[in-house]
């Protein structure tokens, strides 16, 4: 079996959050860790190669220090990493960024894909279910256990309050939630063993079936208007109304002034 | 000259500080209280390939280097000097003697299940009568037929009773020089626990480092084979000197993380606590006595890293080892008692990491070679 699994570096969110002039993070300037749901997705693949035998690759998209994430990945037990890095892929929203990834993934053979649910800077859940739109494949999201039943997968995809059991023939696209498990520690000979390997490095060229108008920050239907960091709450405003009906107008007044309604 | 680390060790330094901060650092002050050793951790480190870091991979090591080790056990007495020296202990003193002298029968029988964690080892120099003083050691090994027969006993063993496998130095064979004096001459044997004849007897209650199992080990007619002596017969004393140097790389890195964490403790403690309407943190005493912890503490760890690394590329290490081990205890102990006089009336209670800090501190002054020991190898180097 060959798994690909899709991983993220992200701003370690105990670290502050830096940001561009256009509004995109400053990657170059943040701490980095691999995105939790991810790194729940790889452990999950390296669960399967353990029990059913597989090969693991990892993906990633990202400035030329994501390196950092596979080297850690392969720590942890992926057989081969895939930085997939270009200037021209900068500031990509999440339509350029799974044509992108798909655009590499079409150089591949697999059965599996396994992403993340979302990524802790975007917290979009939209790249990995694109990514299965642009493959043409199945896509069974959240994730919270997986299991191989011959040539299908058998998923739970958590709910709330439930969950549903979904099976989908291979080639299928996971999307895996962070609960899904708990990802290993890396090994210290696993570093230095992932340090000795080479990186695979694709560029815009390496893409496979992508169309330039969709790619990069030229490529992204998303214009972001503004960026900050978290912002404080004030300290909000008490009314006590002397009427249900006092309440209700005061309410509705409120939420024409923010033009909700 | 560069003084950076390179990446796979910056990414080792992030692994062993993950683990420290989620695996170890919750119960260091549950196993100094209790004083029970933290078997569930050294499972935990096992998994993880801690206990066989700077071990060759055909010994079942993750293939590291010395510096890497070192830096395992610096991340982890940052946190809990118990957890520091279990690893310390096995690695330096049970792993690193048998891959330096050990026969390839002996790698593969002992050394390899020491490295994947599966087995604990120990060391035992030091008797009653014989600390500093290793030729005091009166332990004797006596050969009968095709086993060696063991008679007397050992004290402050770390990691007693908990380990499986211990290096024992011994004496088989005693010389009258032409003036009359007696010369011991030693041998290093690999006895398992379990062999009839070796047991166990006080633990002893210690100041600090209280998780970690000291022992007496008794041998009574204890019989092991002939086989399991290490490297030739009377060279025991030399292998116990070079297997020491190793291990006061090791304490050093142990010494080195009580100071980091103490003042890292220290730093927040510091910017938090008020007195006369101000953090403690804005008065320049502080200040002060802050920063010449931060310098003391990357002197000591320059000196550590460079005789991890003096290891890995030299022969003889002794002196680099002793001016690592000298200093950085040194600093430990400084360190410890300026951050609990900086924590003020908390830095004495059992509450605060600092409390238990100073005590850990005290006995990286002293184990593996105490102060005084680490200035007679450094001097007898200059004066040679």
């Amino acid at each position: 079996m060959k798994i690909v699994v899709c991983i993220k570096q992200v701003p370690d969110t105990k670290g502050g959050v830096k940001f561009n002039p256009d509004g995109t993070l400053d990657r170059g300037a943040m701490l980095t860790i691999m995105n939790p749901d991810d790194k729940a997705g790889l452990e999950a693949a390296l669960r399967l190669k353990e029990q059913y035998g597989a090969e693991v690759t990892v993906l990633t998209m990202g400035l030329p220090k994501a390196d950092e994430v596979l080297r850690e990945a392969m720590a942890m037990g992926a057989d081969k990493g895939i930085l997939v890095t270009d200037r021209v892929l900068g500031g990509a929203d999440t339509w350029a960024t799974s044509t992108t990834i798909a655009g590499a993934i079409r150089n591949l053979e697999y059965d599996l894909i396994i992403t993340g649910r979302q990524a802790i800077d975007g917290d979009t859940a939209q790249v990995g279910p694109q990514i299965s739109e642009h493959l043409d494949i199945p896509v069974i999201s959240y994730a919270q256990e997986i299991k191989i039943d011959g040539d299908y997968v058998v998923v739970q995809r958590q709910y709330e309050d439930r969950y549903h059991e979904l099976k989908a023939k291979m080639p299928c696209l996971i999307t895996a939630l962070s609960e899904l498990n708990e990802p290993r520690y890396m090994t210290p000979g696993g570093i230095f063993d992932a340090y000795d390997k080479e990186v695979t490095v694709w560029g815009r060229a390496d893409l496979k079936d992508v169309d330039d108008s969709d790619l990069g920050l030229k490529g992204s239907p998303t214009k972001i208007a503004k960026a900050s960091d978290k912002v404080k709450k004030g300290a909000g405003e008490k009314v006590v109304p002397d009427t249900a009906e006092d309440a209700v107008s005061y309410i509705v007044g409120k939420l024409k002034e923010k033009h909700v309604i | 000259m560069d003084f950076s680390l390179d990446k796979k060790h910056e990414m080792a330094r992030t692994l062993f500080k993950e683990f420290a901060e989620n695996e170890v650092k919750p119960l260091a002050q549950e196993v100094d209280e209790t004083e029970k050793f933290p078997r569930g951790t050294v499972e935990k480190m096992q998994k993880i390939g801690f206990m066989g870091i700077p071990i060759p991979k055909e010994y079942g090591g993750q293939g590291c280097d010395p510096l890497t080790y070192i830096m395992c056990v610096e991340e982890l007495s940052k946190v809990c000097g118990t957890t520091g020296v279990i690893v310390s202990a096995h690695t330096s003193l049970c792993c690193d003697p048998i891959m330096t002298y050990g026969t390839e029968e002996q790698k593969q029988k002992y050394l390899a299940p020491l490295a994947k964690g599966e087995k604990l080892g120990a060391f035992a120099l030091t008797e009653p009568g014989a600390g500093t003083d290793a030729q005091g050691c009166q332990t004797k090994a006596v050969l009968d037929g095709e086993e060696w027969i063991l008679n007397g006993s050992k004290c402050f063993i770390t990691n007693g009773k908990e380990a499986d496998i211990y290096i024992v130095i011994a004496v088989t064979d005693v010389k009258v020089d032409a003036r009359g004096r007696k010369k011991k001459s030693f041998s290093a044997f690999i006895v398992e626990k379990d062999t009839p004849g070796f047991s166990f007897g006080t633990k002893e209650k210690k100041m600090g480092i209280r998780g970690s199992a000291t022992y007496e080990l008794i041998f009574e007619d204890c019989r092991i084979p002939k086989d399991n002596i290490l490297g030739p017969q009377g060279k025991g004393f030399p292998i116990a000197m070079h297997t020491l140097d190793g291990g006061r790389i090791g304490i050093a890195a142990q010494a080195l993380g009580i100071a980091e964490g103490a003042l890292d403790a220290t730093v927040a403690y510091t910017k938090e606590r008020k007195q006369f309407g101000r953090s403690i943190a804005a008065q320049q005493n502080t200040q002060f006595q802050l920063a010449d912890m931060a310098a003391k503490i990357e002197a000591a760890q320059m000196l550590v890293y460079k005789a991890a690394m003096a290891k890995a590329t030299q022969k003889v290490y002794s002196v680099e080892a002793a001016k690592a081990k000298l200093f950085a205890a040194e600093v430990a102990m400084e360190v410890t008692t300026k951050c609990v006089q900086l924590f003020g009336g908390y830095g004495y209670i059992r509450e605060y990491d600092v409390e238990r800090m100073m005590r850990d501190a005290k006995i990286t002054e002293i184990y593996e070679g105490t102060s005084e020991v680490q200035r007679m190898v450094i001097s007898g180097a200059l004066l040679k």
